[in-house]
């Protein structure tokens, strides 16, 4: 089983603050991360290696320092990292990325499973593993919650609904999307931390992987951000008062048309 | 590529607080553009002195944007119900269709879809494109986008809506790439520019740290998802008027190389939290999972649903489908009882919109108290036990 792990490094969101006063993003602290659902999926690739045999290479786009991220799959049991990076990919959109990534994809060979996180929490779009999928014309399912059973022929899996899930069974070539459910990564083992350091770490060029100028970067993109502002200001605090008893009583009235 | 003009910047700075990416430095009294630029343009807004621009590749291929025209929304149907941010869009539609000066046209899609249609034209659309077929009872993205993509390009609109929930979420970007366009996901805010009928996005990034606007100018259609909650939809009406068109189908559109075997409704908890009229929410604050049971108390004294923050989902407590949030979903019942939440802006993006928020924190400082209609410091241990009894106290009287 030859398999594809799509990973991002992106600011860790949680520390991205907007500071009240100057109302510009606070960076300080702000750490770089291997996208959190990224690492689920690195995970789930890993154990199928492990139960069926075969490699797990991981691909990432981004800037040079993205190879750390690259090196941290490795460290989990990954086998081998590729980096597209090249400043001509600088304001892709779902769309440029997912050609992007379709033709580092190509470059790299064989497959049978593509595994993406279901989203990366700086852009939470979700769109970059279905447009992969299309970009490589084969199926794709996404948000998938476990894998219930998995065969060099086939995967039976749950895929989350809003209202409860789906149980599907699909073959090979094939995308997924995976949600934080579906495992708890691993912790690096020292092995894995020392073939991190030594790992080598193949880094393609938009001409490397053969992209067409058109369509990668600002110039392939067909959204484009026009204008960023912070969030509308929250309205006045509006504190009970009293003892907590008071408090509650207070409450409940006001919530009478409710209860 | 961004361009600093070397002659203009004085480096004050102002470019490297307004990068999100850690993208720009000033250097020796002059801006330097690091290797995570994504060209999103925040900079250039900031700088006093125009000093900073963006030159990007011009688009080779042109393509007729005028040959589009009309606004769609896909309506979610599944099993049996239309979804409700389907009429919700078709509020948001009626008004783009307005501005615009023309059709608002529905897209329906699945199996046994009854007087779904009729619903449609009551809430505002002018024609339905209806593919009614056994085929299409289960949601599949190979069926339900061939469908979608077949009849777009046949009919070219300039604007697709859908919801952003499981199922458009999955199977819009992959029409969205078949096709070319560009499409914004969650969108809280869309509006169009009379001039070139220009789809304006909003939508949060950063975990709503950020609103960002997107527009699609090189392409057609311009397509969004648009969060559940957030859009209001239109009054029934009846004497609405418009046409029902049904699909002929190609039987190619109905084969999927991923078959759904079972499809699982849950019931342990509530999960579909987006339906709910009162919410319970429970953050850290809970502190573990007996502090859990107190909120699955209230809401049952209330007759609500549960739902948590991240930190909760992530610490196990109860599962995903019942975060609330940036990553989660976007809820707007009448009434949200936050407890213990602290109110990250991550978690306020999923829940702002409710009618009537209340807030139980022991943090007076917490920010959740700024967006709760009426606030409660203290111990969620000693607040919730009274609450409950005291409820139950009134239903009783």
């Amino acid at each position: 089983m030859k398999i594809v792990v799509c990973i991002k490094q992106v600011p860790d969101a949680k520390d991205v603050r907007l500071d009240p006063v100057t109302n510009t993003l606070a960076r300080e602290g702000v750490q770089s991360i291997m996208n959190p659902y990224d690492q689920h999926a690195v995970e789930e690739a890993v154990s199928l290696k492990e139960q069926l045999g075969g490699e797990v290479t991981v691909l990432s786009m981004g800037p040079p320092q993205a190879e750390e991220v690259l090196k941290q799959a490795i460290s989990c049991g990954a086998d081998k990292a590729v980096l597209v990076s090249d400043r001509a990919f600088a304001g892709a959109d779902t769309w440029a990325t997912s050609y992007t990534l379709a033709k580092a994809v190509q470059k790299i060979g064989d497959f049978d499973l593509i595994l993406c996180g279901k989203q990366a929490i700086d852009g939470d779009t979700a769109q970059v593993g279905p447009g992969l999928a299309i970009q490589l014309d084969i199926p794709f399912v996404t948000c998938i919650q476990k894998i219930r059973e998995a065969t060099d022929k086939e995967l039976i899996m749950e895929r989350m609904m809003d209202d409860g899930y789906d149980v599907l069974a699909a073959g090979y070539p094939l995308l997924l999307t995976v949600v934080k459910d579906i495992n708890d990564p691993r912790v690096p083992s020292l092995k894995g931390k020392m073939k991190a350091k030594k790992a080598e770490i193949l880094v393609l060029s938009a001409a490397d992987v053969g992209a067409d100028s058109t369509k990668i970067g600002l110039a392939g993109s067909p959204t484009q951000v026009v204008g960023v502002f912070p969030p509308p200001p929250r309205g006045e605090r509006a504190l009970l008062t009293g003892s907590i008893d008071e408090q509650v009583e207070q409450l409940v009235e006001k919530l009478a048309v409710y209860l | 590529m961004l361009i600093v003009d070397k002659e203009e910047c004085t480096g004050c700075g102002a470019c490297e607080d307004s990068c999100a990416f850690a993208a720009i430095e000033v250097i020796d009294g002059c801006a330097v553009v690091g290797d995570t630029c994504t060209l999103c343009g925040a900079c250039v807004d900031n700088c006093a002195f125009d000093a900073l621009t963006i030159e990007g590749a011009e688009k080779t291929v042109k393509v007729d944007l005028a040959s589009w025209s009309g606004i769609w929304v896909y309506c979610e149907f599944r099993g049996g119900k239309l979804a409700s941010v389907a009429l919700e869009l078709l509020g948001v539609g009626r008004k783009l269709a307005d501005a615009r000066g023309v059709k608002l046209t529905a897209i329906l899609i699945g199996s046994e879809t009854g007087n779904t249609a009729e619903t449609l034209i009551a809430h505002g659309a002018d024609i339905v494109y209806r593919a009614d077929d056994p085929g299409l009872n289960y949601f599949t993205d190979e069926t339900y986008g061939a469908v979608l993509t077949d009849l777009i390009r046949e009919h070219q609109p300039e604007v697709v809506l859908a919801g952003a929930t499981a199922i458009g979420r999955s199977f819009i970007p992959g029409v969205a790439n078949t096709l070319g366009a560009g499409l914004t996901a969650d969108c809280t805010q869309l509006g169009i520019r009379p001039k070139d009928g220009a789809l304006l996005q909003t939508r949060p990034a950063f975990g709503g740290n950020i609103m960002a606007t997107i527009e699609c100018p090189h392409s057609r259609p311009q397509m969004s998802t648009v969060r559940p909650n957030v859009m209001k939809q239109l009054e029934h009406d009846s004497s609405r008027t418009g046409d029902v068109v049904d699909v002929t189908l190609d039987p190619a559109m109905l084969k999927s190389k991923v078959r759904v075997l079972e499809s699982v409704i849950s019931e342990l908890d509530d999960v579909n939290i987006q339906e709910a009229d009162i919410l319970v929410g429970g953050g850290r604050g809970l502190d573990n999972e007996k502090g859990f049971g107190l909120i699955r108390e209230l809401a049952d004294t209330l007759n609500g649903s549960i739902s948590a923050s991240r930190a909760v989902v992530d610490a196990g407590w109860i599962g995903y489908p019942h975060q609330v949030g940036q990553t989660g979903k976007t809820v707007a019942p009448k009434l949200y009882i936050a407890c213990g939440i602290s109110g990250a802006i991550q978690h306020v993006a999923g829940m702002q919109s409710s009618e009537t928020i209340v807030a139980i924190n022991r943090d007076e400082n917490a920010p959740i108290f700024d967006v709760a209609d009426f606030g409660i410091v203290g111990d969620l241990f000693e607040v919730l036990p009274k609450l409950i009894s005291k409820i139950e106290g009134k239903r009783k009287a």
